[in-house]
């Protein structure tokens, strides 16, 4: 850890109790849930991280607590700085305070990993499923969720394969 | 059917103004299938007249549920998918992914092999902005700009088809160097290309830069400032061409792009116009990167000698017992990386172009996630058609260089 990234990390452990991981030179912070739109807003506006690079996250399924990550990567761009949040929650119903007010690029993104993992984002203003179809059932990325295959149709079962293509839509 | 029409009509009804919801504006759907929206993007416009209102992008029609796939091969097999990306740059989404295993592995590539990742790499960049050019002037109506900007990057694709026997998707960067070595009459053929590119360019500019029609058409539309860039993650072009100097390949150098030297061209009207002429400035400095590599290409093995990892050379394989277990291992099993996840970030004609890569220690990847310029950039539609007529949506769509493969995945 260099020395701007250490006086980042240490003005944010006093302040919100936080644990912090390295691996291969990134430094990664465990948020919990309640504080991480503080988190966001004290990053960008007492340290100059002002662009919010991209939010993504990771399931641990069968794992329940926590299931998932939220992965949040955030850039100083005049400092060449960039430090990754990760977001525990659990199985149950995961929800978590959008960024969008800190930062308003989180809109599209938090879509995505609501689109795909199923995780609600408090407060956000458009949460709507954005790459999967809007009837689409369940969230592809969950680990729990099949990876599928397209089933062949020949002939003979051309039928049978069209009906059950047919049943969701219906 | 009406039902589905129903709730989605319902579902947008937040983000369209209240004279909508009155009929006092139109609610127009642009796309999926028009052609300036440069593949299968659709944006519902609500307009006023002429006016655009507002912008509602709509994207997802071309997702294929790449990274889902990816998690279901091993570390090699997964790499092949990333070509399908963004097909405009298939060699940056390649050398992302391989960075990325390579961050996480601790793998080190020799330099050879690091000079001609930079050399295609930014041959990928001069040709996508070749068809950006060639497809956006288009649509604003240059027509011959089109046909020229095509022959040219037809040489390029002939550049990558005698390297690795494909013109796209060529999967030739791999983790830890590149699938074999050059051929070689690549550096012949490399020097012959950026030797008659810039007689090219400059017809490029004698074609739209004091083009009345084009001028009219792109100063002053679908203006963005700094500030809103930072604010919405828009990288690449488009940050520049709003007054800010950021370049990965400067901030944060990989694969040795530190040893050359170029600059960042930088425009401050954030117009069309100026996100036209840093692109152009662009391939000025690409071409002065690609001299410079080419001049002192070194020699060497073009794959990390880390046998755990990386597949040993044919000739090894026919002679020695352990090449042959390696070769088998790697191929049939994969390799095994560290538990642990990292970012890499590298700058795609688009912007940040970065790979998140998390491994739990098996040969599959456990999650593998890009950051993609396009969907980042496309988020700011509405910011940029705002007040504007409708024609200039079109302009608006091809200066920010959007490709579908890259914002759906």
């Amino acid at each position: 850890m260099d020395e701007k990234m250490r006086t980042v990390v240490e003005g944010l452990q006093s302040r919100f109790n936080l644990d912090v991981q390295e691996f291969r030179g990134e430094v990664t912070l465990i948020v919990p849930p309640e504080h991480i739109v503080s988190v966001a807003q004290s990053l960008r506006d007492d340290y100059g991280f002002e662009q919010l690079v991209d939010v993504t996250a990771v399931d641990y399924f069968p794992q329940l607590e926590p299931r998932f990550h939220v992965v949040y990567h955030i850039r100083s761009l005049a400092q060449t700085l960039i430090i990754c949040l990760r977001v525990p929650l659990n199985g149950n119903y995961p929800s978590v305070s959008t960024v969008e007010k800190v930062y308003p690029g989180a809109n599209w993104y938090e879509r995505e990993v609501y689109d795909m993992f199923g995780i609600t984002f408090e407060g956000h203003s458009d949460l709507r499923r954005i790459l999967m179809p809007y009837d689409w059932q369940g969230h592809p990325l969950r680990k729990d969720y099949p990876l599928g295959y397209e089933e062949v149709q020949f002939s003979f079962n051309i039928d049978e394969v069209l009906k059950r293509k047919l049943r969701p839509q219906e | 059917m009406t039902n589905i029409r129903e709730v989605s009509v319902d579902e947008l009804r937040h983000l369209v103004s209240e004279r909508a919801l009155q009929g006092e504006t139109m609610l127009l759907n642009m796309g999926p299938q028009h052609p300036s929206t440069h593949g299968v993007l659709r944006l519902l416009l609500e307009l006023d007249g002429e006016i655009v209102v507002n912008c509602i992008p709509d994207i997802g029609f071309l997702h294929t549920g790449v990274e889902k796939s990816m998690e279901s091969k091993t570390y090699q097999k997964a790499e092949v998918m990333t070509d399908r990306l963004d097909y405009l740059n298939p060699i940056g989404n390649n050398l992302v992914y391989c960075l990325a295993v390579e961050k996480l592995l601790d793998l080190d590539v020799p330099p050879r092999a690091q000079a001609i990742r930079v050399i295609l790499a930014e041959l990928t960049r001069i040709g996508s902005h070749l068809l950006w050019l060639g497809t956006s002037a288009l649509d604003l109506a240059a027509m011959s700009v089109f046909l020229y900007t095509m022959r040219e990057r037809e040489k390029i694709l002939d550049i990558f088809e005698m390297v690795s026997g494909q013109r796209m998707m060529t999967t030739y960067i791999r983790p830890g160097g590149l699938w074999r070595d050059v051929p070689v009459e690549f550096e012949d053929a490399v020097y012959k290309f950026i030797d008659e590119l810039p007689r090219e360019i400059e017809k490029y500019h004698d074609l739209l830069d004091e083009n009345e029609l084009f001028l009219d058409r792109t100063k002053g539309v679908a203006v963005i400032t700094k500030e809103e860039c930072l604010a919405y993650g828009v990288t690449g072009p488009v940050l520049r061409a709003a007054g800010m100097a950021y370049d990965i390949r400067k901030a944060i150098p990989y694969s040795g792009y530190d040893q050359y030297d170029f600059n960042i061209p930088t425009r401050t009207e954030g117009d069309v116009y100026a996100r036209y002429a840093v692109r152009m400035d662009e391939m000025d400095e690409s071409l002065k990167i690609i001299r410079q590599a080419l001049d002192k290409l070194p020699y060497g093995p073009v794959r990390s000698n880390n046998r755990k990892y990386v597949p040993p050379p044919r000739s090894e394989i026919g002679v020695s017992m352990e090449a042959l277990i390696h070769h088998f291992k790697l191929w049939t099993e994969g390799f095994y990386p560290p538990r642990g996840s990292v970012y890499v970030a590298t700058e795609s004609p688009r912007g940040e172009l970065g790979v998140f890569l998390e491994s739990d220690g098996s040969p599959k990847p456990y999650r593998v996630h890009y950051r993609t310029p396009t969907f980042a950039n496309l988020q700011v539609m509405p910011i940029l058609t705002r007040g504007q007529f409708i024609a200039d949506v079109v302009a608006a769509i091809g200066s920010i260089d959007i490709v579908l493969g890259d914002a759906d995945r």
